[in-house]
């Protein structure tokens, strides 16, 4: 995203182009156009753009593309880490950022 | 076709839905788990329904394309956490101008500021509006959760008998709703296509006027100062709901102290432990939204650190520059660890309200950071009570 940069080498994108039919569904719902399509193939051109909102992966109906979805919320990992369970938002109707 | 979507959920916070780009997050549920069907009180049609359209499904509400004072000012009291906790309309089909069988059918969710940026941006057009139950979320707080998602869709599409009212298998969705969707699969099972609009509300009449064609930037989440600026009223609030106990907490443990305990003691040294908590707070949910670009790093905590340095920087100038006594060095030291490390805290948290962070990366950023706040802060409280005691 334009002026935004979070941290590099981390995200759990992967893209199997073998499986890839091109349909361009990940360069249409991406929010960071980590995605781009050429000659009927899709390839990861900006891997440390992912935010893992896991979007690509659940629009493709190839199956490529798979990573570990999940929110960029530290309250969520902390709400999460207390309860025991995933990170996820909302539950408590604390500060923490949003979802109430 | 839901058991292939691993438990993404929530996604969060950062909200902005086709409609809003006000990211208010989340337009908080109250709580509202997702075995709680009805718990939703929904807001009154009055005032922006203006009349209904009669289809072969039964007369669907006309809803009015200006926003009234009073959209607005419910808009504004849920930046301010005022009031209701929830904002949330009745699910289901909305009509827009004049549909009929061939006009476009948005999707969006049930919260009102979604329905709101999406319905005035349809000025002058025609069309449906089909709202899912996302329980007063979101369109992307509620993709990530999965309310906003596949199985609602298709059961919205056989709730509102929308085959009966429409002649094509279209429907538009906004781009942020994609999280929690998958459009192959509702195609399979109820013959409708998706198609993903822009992500802003604003973009969609150039959208609609351009053959339905979203560019490249349409497709870009932003986050940009306004967007950042709405969110801070609603970050004060909620840390302010820890703050102010911990400054009668702290202001009331002053009294302690040499000999009795002291209300005197309690007003001046309690005073100024209303400073670095305080300050740290603002740092953390004011200074950090809005300098984000701005802040040095590319981790929140280290933004918050930085936000942190501002506003000891403030209170240097203020407070220490003029004072002719020599300072009191345990409690600068016990002000400017409390600060940071609070400041720093705040600032992590905003990962959640923000577009662009990733689980892996706040995982990988909590790790470094936390032992860094957590220490600063037990140091810094220890400062604060040894400079009670010398």
């Amino acid at each position: 995203m334009i002026g935004y940069r979070y941290l590099s080498g981390v995200t759990t994108l992967a893209l199997d182009a073998d499986k890839c039919q091109g349909c361009r569904r990940c360069t249409e719902v991406c929010p960071h156009a980590v995605f781009a399509v050429q000659n009927r193939k899709s390839r990861i051109v900006d891997r440390d753009a992912c935010m893992e909102c896991g979007a690509c992966m659940l629009n493709c109906e190839s199956g490529a593309i798979t990573v570990s979805a999940g929110v960029g919320c530290a309250a969520a990992i902390i709400f999460g880490a207390l309860t025991g369970g995933e990170p996820t938002c909302g539950g408590d109707d604390s500060a923490a950022s949003c979802c109430g | 076709m839901d058991d292939q979507r691993p438990d993404t959920s929530n996604l969060s916070d950062r909200a902005v839905p086709l409609a809003t780009i006000g990211p208010d997050c989340c337009g908080s549920a109250a709580g509202g788990g997702d075995n709680e069907p009805e718990a939703v009180e929904y807001i009154s049609p009055e005032g922006w329904t203006i009349g209904s359209i009669g289809t072969p499904a039964g007369e669907i509400p006309q809803v009015a394309t200006r926003l009234t004072g009073r959209d607005r000012r419910g808009h504004w009291r849920v930046r301010w956490s005022i009031g209701r906790m929830t904002f949330a309309i009745r699910p289901g089909l909305y009509a827009v101008g004049q549909p009929d069988r061939t006009s476009p059918v948005f999707v969006t969710a049930n919260y009102k500021m979604s329905f709101d940026r999406l319905r005035e941006q349809l000025d002058g057009r025609d069309g449906w509006i089909m709202v899912l139950d996302t329980k007063g979320i979101n369109v992307w707080c509620a993709a990530g959760k999965g309310t906003f998602g596949t199985k609602e869709i298709i059961n919205r599409i056989q709730s509102t008998r929308l085959s009966e009212i429409i002649s094509h298998r279209r429907l538009i969705v906004p781009q942020l709703g994609a999280p929690g969707l998958q459009a192959h699969v509702v195609q399979q099972q109820t013959g409708f296509v998706v198609r993903y609009g822009p992500i802003r509300a604003a973009d969609l009449p150039t959208y609609l006027d351009n053959g339905r064609k979203a560019t490249s930037d349409m497709r870009m989440v932003r986050f940009d100062i306004g967007d950042r600026l709405m969110l801070a009223p609603m970050e004060l609030i909620g840390y302010g709901k820890f703050a102010l106990p911990a400054v009668i907490v702290l202001a009331l443990l002053s009294g302690f102290g040499t000999g009795v305990y002291s209300w005197e003691r309690v007003l001046t040294h309690g005073l100024r432990a209303a400073v670095p908590i305080l300050g740290g707070t603002l740092a953390g949910s004011i200074l950090v939204p809005l300098l984000l670009p701005w802040l040095p790093g590319r981790s929140f905590s280290a933004k918050g650190i930085w936000a942190g340095m501002l506003v000891l920087l403030f209170l240097a100038s203020m407070f220490f520059v003029r004072s002719q006594t020599a300072p009191d060095w345990i409690g600068l030291a016990a002000v400017s660890l409390m600060i940071l490390s609070i400041a720093s805290f705040i600032g992590m948290n905003f990962t959640g309200s923000s577009t662009y962070t990733s689980l892996s990366g706040v995982r990988r950023e909590m790790k470094r950071w936390v032992p860094v706040q957590a220490v600063s802060g037990v140091v810094g409280l220890g400062f604060w009570v040894a400079a009670r005691l010398v």
